[in-house]
C-alpha cells in the first residue's frame, strides 16, 4: 500500500486494455523467484526465529524453535526507549531534511529551468555525496563534531555548549547526522515533481488574488504532494531502522541508541536471536502501519 | 485598494501610456499608447508573435513593462503586483487547479478576498455557464469545452473590473467556438464589465467585441468599430489580415476635389478622396473580393465605375454560400472575386475571358509606402547584441 505513494498515477486515468499475455509471466518469472528466495525466505525465518525459546542449559546462541510469544512483550518493554527514539528521531530528521530540501529543489527544478546546465551542475552536487561512502562521510561528520574539533572549540568559545559539553553521543548529532545523509532521497523525489509543476498554475493562482504565500501554500505544496509523499518515505523509513548514526562508533553514545543498535546488539554481540528478530519485525509492523495511515491521510489519489 | 474589498460596480477604463516591453534580443512592444473604453468589449487581434499576449500579461499583472504605466480606472497599477489588481484572466490554457474540485477552482478567488457566501456565489456562477451539476468533479474530468466555461466562471465570479480573455476559444472545435462566442458576447452585455479578449481569429474579434485593434509587430495598425475596420482598412496588414483584399500599386495621375486617379496597368482607377490616406505619388490602393463583379463581355465604362481586365479565370472554386475566382490580369497579377452563388454553379468556367468591375465608392487607400521595411531598428543593447554575436558566430561554425 505505501508503493502506490511512488507509482504514477497517470495508469488510473487511462486504463490500458487488459491482456493476458504468457510473454509477461515469463518476464516476472526472474523478478517473482528472486522476491521469494531473498526476500520472504529470510522473512519467514525471521518470523520463526523470533518465536524461538532458550535452550535449557545450552550455551550461550543455543535456541530450540517454539511458540514463544513472550518474547515479543519482554523485548518491547525492554527496548522501548529504543523504540521511541528510533521513531522520534526519525521523524524529527525527516521534517528537517524536507525544510531543507524543499528550497533546493524549488529552485533547481523551477526557478532554474532557464539554465539546463546549472540544473544539471547542481542535481549533480546534491547527488555528489553518493560518490563517498556512507560510512566515510559519518565518520568525517565525527571528526568535524568531535569534542577538539574547531567547531565545538568555537561553539564553546562563544558560550553555546558549556565547557563541557559534547556533540558527539547527543540527540541533536544524530539526528544531525540522519538529516544530513538523508537529504538526497528527500531532494530527488522533490526535484523531480517540482520540476514538472505547471508555473502557468501559480500565474493563475496570483491573477485570482492570491499572495505569492497563499499561492505557495495553496497550490504549489498540494501539486507537490507526490514527491512530499514519497520524499518522506523514503526519508523516514530507513532513517527509523538506521544504526550507524545512532552508533557509539559514528555519532551516538549508548544514551542515543535507537532500534537498529538494539537489534545489531542482540544479533552480533549479546546472540540473543529471538529478541532481535522479534524487535525487527515490531520495526517492520509500526513502519507498515505508520507509512499505511500517513498515505492514507495524505490523499494523494487527489493528485493527477 | 478599495476595488480589492468589494465587487466592481461596473467595468473599468483600461489606459496605456507609452508602454514598452523589451525581452533579451527583441522588441514585444513598442511605445503602446491605447485607451480601453469601460464596459466595452475590446478585441485586440493580431498574428502570433505580435504582442497581443505580452500587452495582456501586462495588464494582469504577470510582466512588467520596460516603460511606460498602466492605469485601471484612473489609478495607475504599474507597480502593484498581479494578486492586487483588479483583473482576471481566463488563460488560453484555463489553467484550472488540478487538485481541487470545480467549485473549489471558483470560489478560489473569493476566499482569498474573504469574500462572503464564497461557495453560494460560485454556484451562481456555475449556473451562469450551466455547469452546475458538474460543481464536485475535477477538471480532467470534464471536456475542453466544459473546462474554457469553468476558466470562464472562475474569474467572472469575482466581477473584476477589467476581464482579460488569452484566446480562450482556441481549443475548441468550430461549432463549440461558435456557441461560446455568444455566450461570452451575452454575458458581457449581462454584466457589464470590460473585456479585454486576445485572438487571432479575426471572425472571432469581429463577431465578439464593439471595438478591434489590429496589432502588428508591437504596435496598433488600426483600431475601430468591426465594419469601419472591414469596410476602410488603412494599412496593408489590416487590409489582408481582417479578411481578403485585392491591392494595386500606382502612381496617381489627377488628384481631385473629392477623387484621386490613380495609373494601374494603364487603366485609371478612382477612389474617393476621403477613403485615400494618401493622395499624392505612388500609392496602393485596394478592394475587397466580394465587392466585384464579373462580366464574360467588356462593361460599358461610366462615371463611379472601376474596370479591370481583360484577364483569364485560372480558378474558380465553389464553397457553397459563394464561388471564389482568380482572375489573371496581365500586368497585375491575380485578382481574387467571391460571388454570391445565386444561380446554380459557378458563372464562368477557369480559361474564360473576364473583366472586374465595382462601384469607386468601394475602393479604399492604403497609408502605408508601396515598400514597406521592417518596422523595428535593430536593437542595440548588449544582450541582443550577444545573441547576435552568437549566433553569427554558430552560422559560420555550421558552415566550416
Amino acid at each position: 500500500m505505501a508503493f502506490a505513494a511512488f507509482a504514477s498515477s497517470d495508469a488510473a486515468v487511462t486504463k490500458p486494455p487488459r491482456r493476458k499475455s504468457t510473454i509477461a509471466l515469463v518476464l516476472l518469472l526472474p523478478g517473482i523467484l528472486y522476491m521469494v528466495l531473498f526476500f520472504l525466505t529470510p522473512l519467514i525465518s525471521l518470523v520463526i526465529t523470533s518465536f524461538q525459546a532458550e535452550l535449557p542449559g545450552g550455551d550461550i546462541g543455543d535456541y530450540v524453535p517454539g511458540l514463544q510469544w513472550q518474547n515479543y512483550v519482554e523485548s518491547a518493554s525492554e527496548y522501548l526507549p529504543h523504540i521511541l527514539r528510533a521513531f522520534g528521531y526519525a521523524l524529527v530528521a525527516t521534517v528537517f531534511a524536507l525544510i531543507i530540501s524543499y528550497p533546493i529543489a524549488y529552485f533547481i527544478g523551477v526557478k532554474a529551468r532557464r539554465w539546463p546546465l546549472l540544473q544539471s551542475m547542481m542535481l549533480t552536487l546534491v547527488i555528489a555525496p553518493f560518490f563517498i561512502s556512507f560510512l566515510l562521510r559519518t565518520l568525517a561528520w565525527k571528526q568535524i563534531l568531535s569534542d577538539e574539533s574547531p567547531v565545538v572549540q568555537a561553539l564553546k568559545a562563544v558560550a553555546i555548549l558549556p565547557a563541557d559539553g559534547h556533540l558527539t553521543g547527543t540527540p541533536f548529532a544524530v539526528i544531525f547526522g540522519l538529516t544530513y545523509n538523508f537529504i538526497p532521497f528527500m531532494t530527488l523525489p522533490l526535484y523531480t515533481t517540482l520540476e514538472r509543476l505547471d508555473t502557468r498554475f501559480l500565474e493563475a493562482g496570483s491573477d485570482l488574488y492570491a499572495n505569492p504565500a497563499t499561492t505557495f501554500l495553496k497550490i504549489t505544496v498540494p501539486l507537490s504532494m507526490p514527491g512530499i509523499i514519497s520524499g518522506t518515505l523514503l526519508t523516514f523509513i530507513p532513517a527509523a531502522g538506521d544504526y550507524i548514526n545512532a552508533s557509539r562508533d559514528f555519532l551516538g553514545s549508548s544514551k542515543t541508541a535507537m532500534l537498529g543498535n538494539a537489534i545489531e546488539a542482540n544479533f552480533l554481540t549479546l546472540q540473543n536471536y529471538p529478541v532481535a528478530a522479534a524487535l525487527s519485525i515490531i520495526l517492520m509492523a509500526v513502519i507498515l502501519v505508520l507509512v499505511g495511515v500517513y498515505v492514507r491521510r495524505s490523499g494523494t489519489e487527489d493528485l493527477l | 485598494m478599495k476595488t480589492m474589498s468589494t465587487f466592481a460596480e461596473a467595468g473599468a477604463d483600461l489606459e496605456f501610456v507609452d508602454i514598452s516591453k523589451r525581452f533579451p534580443g527583441f522588441t514585444a512592444i513598442e511605445n503602446l499608447n491605447l485607451t480601453i473604453p469601460a464596459g466595452s468589449f475590446f478585441a485586440l487581434l493580431g498574428p502570433s508573435g505580435c504582442g497581443k499576449t505580452t500587452t495582456l500579461r501586462l495588464v494582469a499583472g504577470l510582466e512588467e513593462p520596460s516603460a511606460g504605466r498602466i492605469l485601471i480606472g484612473g489609478n495607475d497599477v504599474t507597480n502593484t503586483k498581479s494578486f492586487q489588481r483588479p483583473v482576471n484572466t481566463v488563460f488560453q490554457s484555463y489553467a484550472l487547479f488540478p487538485h481541487m474540485t470545480i467549485l473549489e477552482n471558483v470560489a478560489f478567488g473569493l476566499r482569498r478576498r474573504k469574500i462572503d457566501d464564497p461557495l453560494g456565489k460560485a454556484h451562481e456562477a456555475l449556473r451562469l455557464v450551466e455547469l452546475d451539476h458538474l460543481a464536485a468533479r475535477r477538471p480532467a474530468q470534464l471536456s475542453g469545452g466544459q473546462q474554457q466555461r469553468v476558466a470562464l466562471a472562475r474569474a467572472i465570479v469575482n466581477r473584476p473590473a477589467l476581464l482579460l480573455l488569452d484566446e480562450p476559444l482556441g481549443a475548441l472545435d468550430l461549432k463549440l467556438r461558435r456557441q461560446m462566442q455568444l455566450e461570452l458576447k451575452s454575458i458581457q452585455t449581462e454584466i457589464g464589465l470590460t473585456f479585454l479578449h486576445v485572438t487571432h481569429d479575426q471572425e472571432e474579434a469581429m463577431t465578439m467585441a464593439d471595438i478591434v485593434a489590429v496589432m502588428n509587430k508591437g504596435e496598433i495598425e488600426q483600431m475601430g468599430a468591426p465594419e469601419q475596420l472591414y469596410e476602410l482598412p488603412r494599412t496593408a496588414f489590416v487590409a489582408n489580415f481582417l479578411g481578403q483584399s485585392n491591392l494595386f500599386t500606382g502612381q496617381v495621375t489627377d488628384s481631385g476635389a473629392d477623387s484621386i486617379t490613380v495609373d494601374v496597368a494603364g487603366r485609371g482607377i478612382v477612389v474617393p478622396r476621403t477613403r485615400a490616406q494618401r493622395h499624392a505619388g505612388e500609392v496602393t490602393i485596394g478592394v475587397r473580393p466580394e465587392k466585384l463583379l464579373l462580366h464574360t463581355e467588356a462593361p460599358t465604362t461610366g462615371a463611379g465605375i472601376n474596370i479591370l481586365g481583360p484577364g483569364r479565370v485560372t480558378d474558380v472554386s465553389f464553397s457553397g454560400v459563394s464561388t471564389s475566382y482568380i482572375v489573371q490580369i496581365p500586368g497585375l497579377g491575380a485578382v481574387t472575386v467571391f460571388a454570391q452563388n445565386m444561380v446554380f454553379g459557378p458563372v464562368v468556367n477557369e480559361g474564360a475571358e473576364v473583366w472586374v468591375s465595382w462601384t469607386v465608392d468601394h475602393g479604399f487607400g492604403l497609408e502605408d509606402e508601396p515598400t514597406t521595411g521592417s518596422r523595428f531598428p535593430a536593437d542595440a543593447s548588449t544582450s541582443a547584441i550577444a545573441i547576435q554575436r552568437r549566433a553569427a558566430l554558430e552560422t559560420e561554425l555550421e558552415g566550416a
